[in-house]
């Protein structure tokens, strides 16, 4: 085990960013020209680094396997985007966002880059603005705010329920001005399937050229990995269906370290399951939260209509739980809650794996509010109960569509079932202050990376931190290393290290085709889903992890046995891409397990069974467990533990309480 | 953004499509001339042919109507040779078509076969100026000396007589009809054309445009049949 | 409930397509039409043949990958709705649907029902932007926008790319793609500086590309799960006219 230097600058901590940006090294515009760098995805992090970076003057190639970089997954984000603007008026700050978000996080995140990012949060705004992102805006033509989950302000930013199609959409506008300009060469439809290290350092990529098949080598001076999170890694997430983690997993087998793997993000609100076929799962908006009211019968296996059973016979658990958040309670508490209640047999719906959340008394509330601003002196029920929807539907519209449209039931007039899925990894490769990994060259940002979220990540932050990455970290910190890079000139691709890793990627390649076995790539998958789920999912226990471990160990050992990929490899061949990607999962499932086993506490996302208070409350252990957890590739099945102390010198852990 | 861009208008699809705009919105007033003139003939017989005729030989001879029917030629020539290429250009976006597609799911029928329809009309045109444009001008109308206008061609028997032949009456009415469709969708798809459209109005402007196409195609259409029932008397 | 599929086959860019029949026996009405296509092709493999290539990503309405021709309409019968969103509750038990992928010359197939959409790159490459470099940017607040126009502007840019309006279009025509990112920038006061430039290079690129002509049939419209208003494509025909008049 060695200590991880994580490079936090010195000095007070409002100070650290300002100081490491004045005394980092900078590459001159003439010397940017001769030097390529590589981003691999282009969601929020990617493009906004890819943009950023070239309108520097670098020279970039950027990534994605989908069919363009619109496309990725950051666009489904719903809910927005927080910034500590205190455009409300209502005590926000800087300091606030990030002591929500460092207590949010459940203490397992760094104070210096979670307090970078409530910095630069302020900046993400303006930036989007000037791109021309349409957030919400009131009649005086300011912008508009909401709430979110886990914090008392209002600072989340919004455009419908469509903030991160907006966002994504800005981004990739900047991104592709610099593909206009020569500045960006995109390869869209291509996927990384390794890192190349060449004498110790990242520089460059192979990467299968998704239509014809073809290996290509791609050389750079340094390589930004911004592939997303590994919530597919249980089949069922609210990710898409290409989301994975083969790109930050290649460079984890190159050494790179895995950091907090088991902090996976549960999110309380998604429709739920509904039979063996289900592919995917669907979030419905954290804001949802604002004015819906979350609830069980209090009769367990009550069979009745949720409209016929009478207010009090129905426990609104959340509110019961945690009067001072309520319904607001972050994601972690609000999936657990929901768990809890099922698990004892209050839940709704065929499959009882639900509870209901209720939009009645908003509608009511609001439509008494409307009738009143309209000076209806005595408006009937059903005239309150019309304005109440309208008013409902302005605000949630395109969420309750796409309810109606997925269940088939209308959720203004009856109760909408959710149930928590998979939504978001907090854990990652992990990365330095400068968001470097612990191979030199090689960047690590957005989602891709663990360093903001701690255990736990707070709703409308995730936009926040794959712009801040992008936008104004990156642009700084890759510029001091590369500083050393000015003199190197072109990285030829005829390096050794080039051949070994093309040849190891063919040669996994041919490996697959060459099992021609009975099963479907998505049996493994799916099967490797449901291990996680059952026992590295929203409860972990010793017992279970271990036996996950096991399980998954027959699962991969079956899979290199029974698999079946048809076509050939020199061609478009979606199943080949998915047994590429699930073969990386049924590895890194098996981390997850190892992370999950090693962290006897539970914190955040992480709820390990034998680790809770008597009311079923998470128990952190900060005397041993205030640490990050990065685990180096081991070779056969032994991962190596490497821990980075967290300090905490300006906010004191404490029992985070949403009572 | 850097660079000036200059291609010419007409090279662009949206330049095209203007000037498809324009000269359609140009031909429908000169419909609207042209079946205002037209409507003397359901005047009596004895009061019509005068006028008409004279009506006739101020179209044929006053030098601002003289310009304007040239405007109205390189319009008519203008938007048929315009559309059929845009019409090839549109085959061409779609090489290969599909094994099914329900074209009525989503759009009118008038506005799925406005270059059918115009490809009709076109060979209407034809038929119709051949048979009064050219005669008029370049054939052997009979003169006579009308009372009040001196010495007049006269127009209106050879269309009334034209007008006795079932099929002749057929095929003017038929015609009729695919103007009438031509403009149930032309009128206000050329205001589109020219950008111009606004919440309130545009919809009661396409609700004008409707009627217009209406009224213009069943006026027209009454005349044939009217001076062929006339003509059985 | 049961269900005769007639799918388009096509191997490659180059190679010969055809209608290829399938039957699938047992289709839940609560999947996902995606999801039946998932069990087809688990059924195909698992007969040893080789599964129907399909775009898809999100799932859940938003991405615009997905992109298929079902029963002679873009995203099938419902409207407001892109194929992954729809359901099979749609459908009745035998029933026969027709999937094809999107025809037009500027979206060549690429296999199966995959077609390249990377035109649609090209022109927001073109002009489909506002040149602001990061860091660059004055407070968000330091310019009011009239509600009504961010929320125009928000309409238009719910767009999700996945070319609906092309493949409806009786003439493969993309204006309401351009017209709904002209209209998104034109309508905000920080796109003005390149206005005029902008509309005329995406008109040039997206003519560069193929497409058709748009001839206001209107069935864009009612086909865009995003329900993007073909007032949009009017905007465009004003803010390219405006432009050639007032460029210098």
């Amino acid at each position: 085990m060695s200590v991880l230097n994580s490079k936090i600058p010195a000095g007070p901590l409002a100070d650290k960013w300002k100081n490491h940006k004045n005394s980092i090294r900078l590459v001159n515009p003439a010397n940017k020209r001769s030097i390529d760098v590589i981003v691999v995805g282009t969601g929020l992090a990617g493009a906004s680094a890819a943009a950023s970076l070239a309108e520097m003057g670098y020279k970039v190639k950027a990534f994605c396997f989908q069919d363009s970089p619109r496309r990725a997954h950051s666009i489904a984000a719903q809910g927005g985007i927080n910034a500590a603007k205190n455009y409300r008026n209502d005590g926000d700050s800087v300091h606030r966002l990030f002591y929500d978000t460092i207590k949010g996080g459940d203490y397992r995140s760094r104070e210096a880059n979670v307090h970078r990012l409530a910095e630069v949060s302020v900046n993400i705004i303006d930036q989007c603005v000037a791109q021309g992102v349409p957030f919400a805006r009131e009649y005086g033509g300011l912008l508009d705010n909401r709430s979110f989950g886990g914090v008392q302000v209002s600072r989340t930013f919004y455009a419908k329920g469509q903030t991160g199609q907006q966002l994504l959409l800005g981004a990739y506008s900047a991104l592709s001005r610099q593909v206009s300009a020569g500045q960006v060469k995109m390869y869209h439809r291509h996927e990384m399937l390794d890192v190349v290290m060449v004498d110790g350092k990242a520089r460059g990529i192979i990467a299968r050229n998704l239509v014809t098949g073809e290996l290509e080598r791609h050389s750079a001076h340094a390589v930004l990995l911004c592939t997303g999170g590994y919530g597919n890694v249980f089949f069922l997430s609210t990710n898409a269906m290409g989301s994975n983690v083969t790109a930050t997993w290649k460079a984890h087998r190159k050494g790179a370290y895995f950091a907090n793997p088991c902090f996976t993000q549960i999110h309380p609100t998604c429709i739920p399951v509904s039979g063996d076929y289900q592919s995917k799962l669907t979030l419905m908006s954290e804001s949802l939260r604002n004015d819906g009211r979350i609830w069980v019968p209090q009769k367990q296996n009550d069979q009745r209509r949720p409209v016929d059973i009478p207010e009090e016979e129905r426990d609104y658990y959340l509110e019961r739980r945690y009067p001072a958040f309520g319904n607001l309670v972050p994601r972690d508490v609000a999936s657990r809650a929901a768990k809890e209640r099922c698990d004892a047999g209050y839940g709704v719906g065929q499959s009882k794996m639900a509870v209901y959340l209720d939009y009645a008394s908003a509608i009511q509330r609001y439509g008494t509010l409307e009738a009143n601003k309209m000076g209806e002196s005595q408006p009937s029920v059903q005239r309150i109960t019309e304005l109440g929807t309208q008013v409902v539907a302005s605000k949630y519209g395109n969420l309750f569509e796409m309810y109606a449209k997925i269940t088939g039931d209308n959720p203004y007039e009856t109760p909408m079932r959710i149930y928590p899925a998979v939504h978001y990894t907090m854990g990652g490769l992990w990365v330095d202050y400068n968001l470097m990994s612990n191979l030199p060259g090689l960047f690590v940002l957005g989602e891709a990376n663990f360093s903001d979220h701690g255990a736990n990540r707070l709703g409308a932050s995730a936009l926040m931190q794959g712009l801040a990455d992008g936008y104004f970290v990156v642009p700084y910190t890759l510029g001091d290393y590369l500083a050393d890079d000015i003199q190197t000139g072109n990285i030829s691709t005829q390096h050794p290290a080039f051949d070994e890793a093309e040849g190891a990627v063919q040669e996994q390649i041919s490996r697959i085709m060459n099992i021609k076995g009975s099963k479907s790539v998505d049996f493994f998958h799916k099967a490797l889903g449901k291990i996680m789920w059952d026992k590295c999912g929203m409860a972990r226990s010793e017992e279970g992890l271990k036996q996950a471990i096991s399980e998954i160990q027959a699962l991969r050992t079956e899979f290199y046995a029974q698999v079946r990929v048809p076509g050939s490899a020199s061609e478009m061949n979606p199943e080949l891409e998915k047994a590429i990607r699930v073969a990386d999962f049924l590895e890194l499932g098996e981390l997850m397990c190892y992370d999950a086993l090693n962290r006897n506490e539970s914190c955040g996302g992480h709820f390990r069974e034998e680790y809770q208070t008597e009311d079923g409350e998470a128990l952190r252990d900060d005397t041993d467990f205030a640490y990050v957890a990065a685990w180096e590739y081991g070779q056969g099945n032994s991962p190596i533990l490497h821990k980075e102390d967290l300090n905490f010198e300006n906010v004191k852990p404490s029992t985070r309480s949403y009572k | 953004m850097s660079g000036k861009t200059k291609t010419g208008l007409i090279k662009s699809s949206i330049g095209k499509k203007v000037f498809m705009g324009l000269t359609g919105l140009f031909l429908c007033l000169f419909l609207a001339g042209h079946l205002a003139g037209n409507l003397q003939l359901l005047l009596p017989a004895e009061v019509a042919r005068d006028q008409f005729n004279a009506y006739a030989k101020f179209m044929t001879t006053n030098p601002a109507v003289k310009l304007l029917s040239y405007l109205t030629y390189f319009s008519i020539l203008f938007h048929a040779v315009d559309g059929l290429y845009l019409a090839w250009q549109n085959k061409q976006a779609r090489p290969q078509a599909y094994y099914k597609k329900d074209d009525a799911a989503n759009a009118g029928w008038a506005s799925r076969n406005m270059a059918v329809l115009g490809t009709l009309l076109l060979v209407f045109i034809v038929i119709h100026m051949k048979s009064f444009w050219y005669e008029m001008h370049f054939g052997n109308v009979p003169v006579y000396a009308s009372i009040e206008h001196g010495e007049l061609k006269d127009l209106y028997t050879l269309t009334t007589t034209a007008f006795t032949e079932w099929w002749y009456v057929l095929i003017y009415v038929l015609s009729m009809g695919a103007v009438g469709f031509h403009l149930w969708h032309g009128f206000g798809s050329g205001f589109k054309s020219l950008g111009i459209s606004h919440p309130v109005y545009t919809p009661l402007l396409n609700g004008f445009g409707k009627g217009f196409a209406v009224v213009v195609s069943v006026l027209f259409a009454i005349l044939p049949v009217y001076l062929f029932l006339t003509s059985l008397n | 409930m049961r269900l005769n599929l007639k799918i388009w086959r096509q191997k490659g860019p180059k190679a010969n397509g055809k209608m290829v029949d399938y039957t699938l026996n047992e289709v839940n009405p609560e999947m996902s039409f995606l999801e039946m296509m998932d069990v087809l092709n688990q059924q195909l493999v698992d007969e040893g043949d080789e599964p129907v290539a399909f775009d898809h990503d999100c799932r859940e309405g938003i991405c615009g990958m997905c992109s298929m021709f079902i029963n002679g309409r873009a995203h099938g019968p419902m409207t407001g709705t892109t194929t992954c969103q729809l359901h099979m509750r749609h459908f009745n038990d035998g029933d026969t649907i027709v999937i094809e992928p999107w025809r037009a010359s500027a979206f060549p197939v690429i296999k199966d029902l995959m077609v390249d959409r990377s035109a649609f790159d090209r022109v927001i490459q073109a002009g489909g932007y506002i040149s602001v470099n990061t860091g660059s940017a004055p407070d968000a607040n330091s310019l009011p926008i009239p509600k009504q126009n961010a929320d125009m502007a928000f309409d238009a840019a719910t767009c999700i790319g996945c070319g609906a309006c092309v493949a409806t279009c009786k003439n493969a025509s993309a204006m309401l793609f351009v017209g709904a990112k002209v209209s998104q920038l034109s309508l905000l006061p920080q796109g003005q500086p390149e206005r005029e430039e902008r509309a005329i290079r995406m008109v040039e690129q997206m003519d560069k590309e193929g497409f058709g002509n748009c001839t206001n049939t209107g069935a864009c419209e009612v086909e865009c799960p995003k329900g993007i208003s073909i007032e949009n494509i009017a905007r465009l025909n004003r803010e390219y006219l405006r432009a050639k008049v007032v460029q210098k």
